[in-house]
């Protein structure tokens, strides 16, 4: 009885066409239409914002939008953030810094902190300002201050001009970024693995780790 | 509970009129339930519970946005979202209370979906924006295919969940009178954290003084204390004619809690809320006026 929709939509700049239920969640047209499965369902109630992507710039819970109300829409998820291979500025903060550990809150945390970063146009935002842009996503594992720790790092990487940027590039930054990537990566194994780490030595899961010195090519600028 | 979504219809109006015409049209069979940003919806649906079978999606009616002057009223179209009220000057500057409630829902996602005719709509205890609207003497103004009419929001709440509406009436948009001249405002919400939590009380006040130093306006309004978002009647009388002073507020506070009936709830239970709601009596009065905290 009730018909499918039609849906036009922009998701990370392309253009996408799909058949879906009216009500059918935003979130659920992302995951499972768009292949995108980077957004992240929480609560399913919008507390949580792991589901938290960009509509028309803003961000909003995708768990709480109907498709119909999606039609025309520029969405942004955080498959949209890094440009190719290379992470962006924010994403490669929250490596240095240690913004993320278990993983589910990142991506509704990187798209929202990119919204605020957009909206700060080379400001350095506050504690307070960014704590109040990310009231909105809840993160049960680093307690916050890496997160924001990363956020505003990442707003003084990017009003920094880019030749001192790519000045300051072959000093080691590349090698750091590698080396708390291995060890983000160790201790997210460690805590996600079965046993969480209590049979897996901290020093045998940062071996196991895939070798971490692969550059990354930088972002073009 | 997720299959139960694809199931759902959904009505796409052209225009006001047509939205108007099939919710009209719908009362004899399974009335179409109205859409706006889906902030609260989508939570019920989430949960499991499917209010009914067609849905009215309000989202893209152009005559239901915008903000404008009209007279020496400031009219807000029923899907003016919170953030619009946050960062909107003339609401920011003239009802500086509608823009504290609004900065205080959910957070930043919510906001950009909540809007203030769904707040209303959905006529929650809780609601945020609600005390607010109710001290600023706002009104409704509802739209049928029978034509336009005005609710002043004093006549809105008339019992748990139950607005003074006819099933096929929407809210178009919210009229706010001008803000009494000199009157400071006031917004202040209690709830387990400063963003995203549902209120344990919410509180809006308005309060001036005559030229002879005693207190000549005085509005006072909450929510999440009773069954609806009240006026706190007796407050405001004992606090009109009187000079401001730490007895003044003392027989305000005792006034308040004949006029609020708070429940136990999972949020909080009814002693805490009365406490609460005393304190922010009290401490609305002391920031707009601080002779109320002296003896």
């Amino acid at each position: 009885m009730s018909a499918l929709l039609t849906l036009d939509l922009t998701v990370n700049g392309r253009r996408r066409r799909v058949r879906v239920p009216a009500m059918k969640r935003l979130l659920d047209v992302l995951r499972e239409e768009c292949g995108l499965t980077g957004t992240k369902e929480g609560c399913g109630e919008g507390e949580c914002g792991a589901c938290t992507v960009l509509m028309d710039g803003e961000p909003v819970n995708s768990c709480l939008v109907p498709a119909v109300q999606a039609a025309g829409a520029r969405v942004v998820t955080v498959e949209g953030l890094a440009r190719g291979p290379a992470l962006s500025v924010l994403q490669r903060a929250f490596v240095e810094r240690g913004g993320t550990q278990c993983g589910i809150c990142t991506p509704g945390i990187l798209v929202t902190a990119h919204a605020l970063l957009g909206r700060a146009r080379g400001r350095v935002p506050g504690d307070d300002e960014v704590r109040e842009a990310l009231a909105g996503n809840l993160c049960r594992c680093t307690g916050y201050q890496k997160i924001i720790d990363a956020v505003q790092a990442a707003a003084v990487a990017q009003r920094r001009p880019a030749r001192a940027r790519a000045r300051n590039a072959p000093r080691g930054s590349a090698k750091n970024t590698a080396r708390a990537s291995a060890r983000n990566a160790a201790h997210s194994i460690a805590t996600n693995a079965p046993s969480a780490g209590a049979k897996l030595p901290a020093r045998r899961t940062a071996r196991a780790t895939p070798k971490p010195a692969r550059r990354r090519r930088r972002p073009a600028r | 509970m997720r299959a139960a979504l694809s199931t759902l219809d959904v009505a796409r109006p052209r225009d006001l009129d047509h939205a108007l015409a099939l919710l009209h049209a719908s009362l004899g069979d399974g009335r179409l339930v109205p859409m706006a940003g889906g902030t609260d919806l989508f939570v019920t649906l989430n949960s499991g519970v499917v209010p009914g079978p067609r849905f009215l999606d309000l989202w893209g009616l152009r005559e239901l946005r915008g903000i404008r002057q009209l007279g020496d009223r400031l009219v807000l179209g029923a899907l003016t979202t919170f953030t619009d009220l946050r960062i909107h000057p003339l609401v920011r500057r003239r009802y500086p209370a509608l823009a504290a409630a609004a900065a205080e829902v959910g957070a930043w996602q919510i906001q950009n979906r909540g809007t203030l005719g769904g707040n209303i709509a959905n006529a929650s205890p809780a609601g945020d924006s609600l005390p607010v609207l109710l001290a600023l003497e706002a009104v409704v103004h509802a739209r049928s295919v029978r034509g336009a009419r005005e609710v002043p929001f004093t006549a809105l709440f008339r019992g748990y969940r139950d607005l003074a509406l006819e099933p096929d009436e929407l809210i178009a948009a919210v009229g706010l009178p001008a803000p009494p001249a000199r009157a400071k405002q006031f917004f202040r919400k209690v709830g387990t954290r400063r963003a995203q939590s549902i209120s344990k009380v919410v509180f809006a006040g308005l309060l001036r003084l005559g030229r002879d130093g005693r207190v000549d306006l005085a509005r006072i309004a909450l929510g999440s204390v009773a069954p609806v978002t009240l006026r706190a009647g007796r407050a405001e009388r004992a606090l009109l004619g009187a000079r401001p002073s730490a007895r003044t507020a003392a027989a305000a506070r005792a006034a308040l809690l004949e006029d609020i009936a708070p429940i136990d709830d999972i949020r909080s239970d009814r002693d805490y809320r009365r406490a609460v709601a005393g304190n922010v009596l009290e401490q609305f009065l002391r920031v707009v006026e601080p002779r109320f905290a002296r003896p």
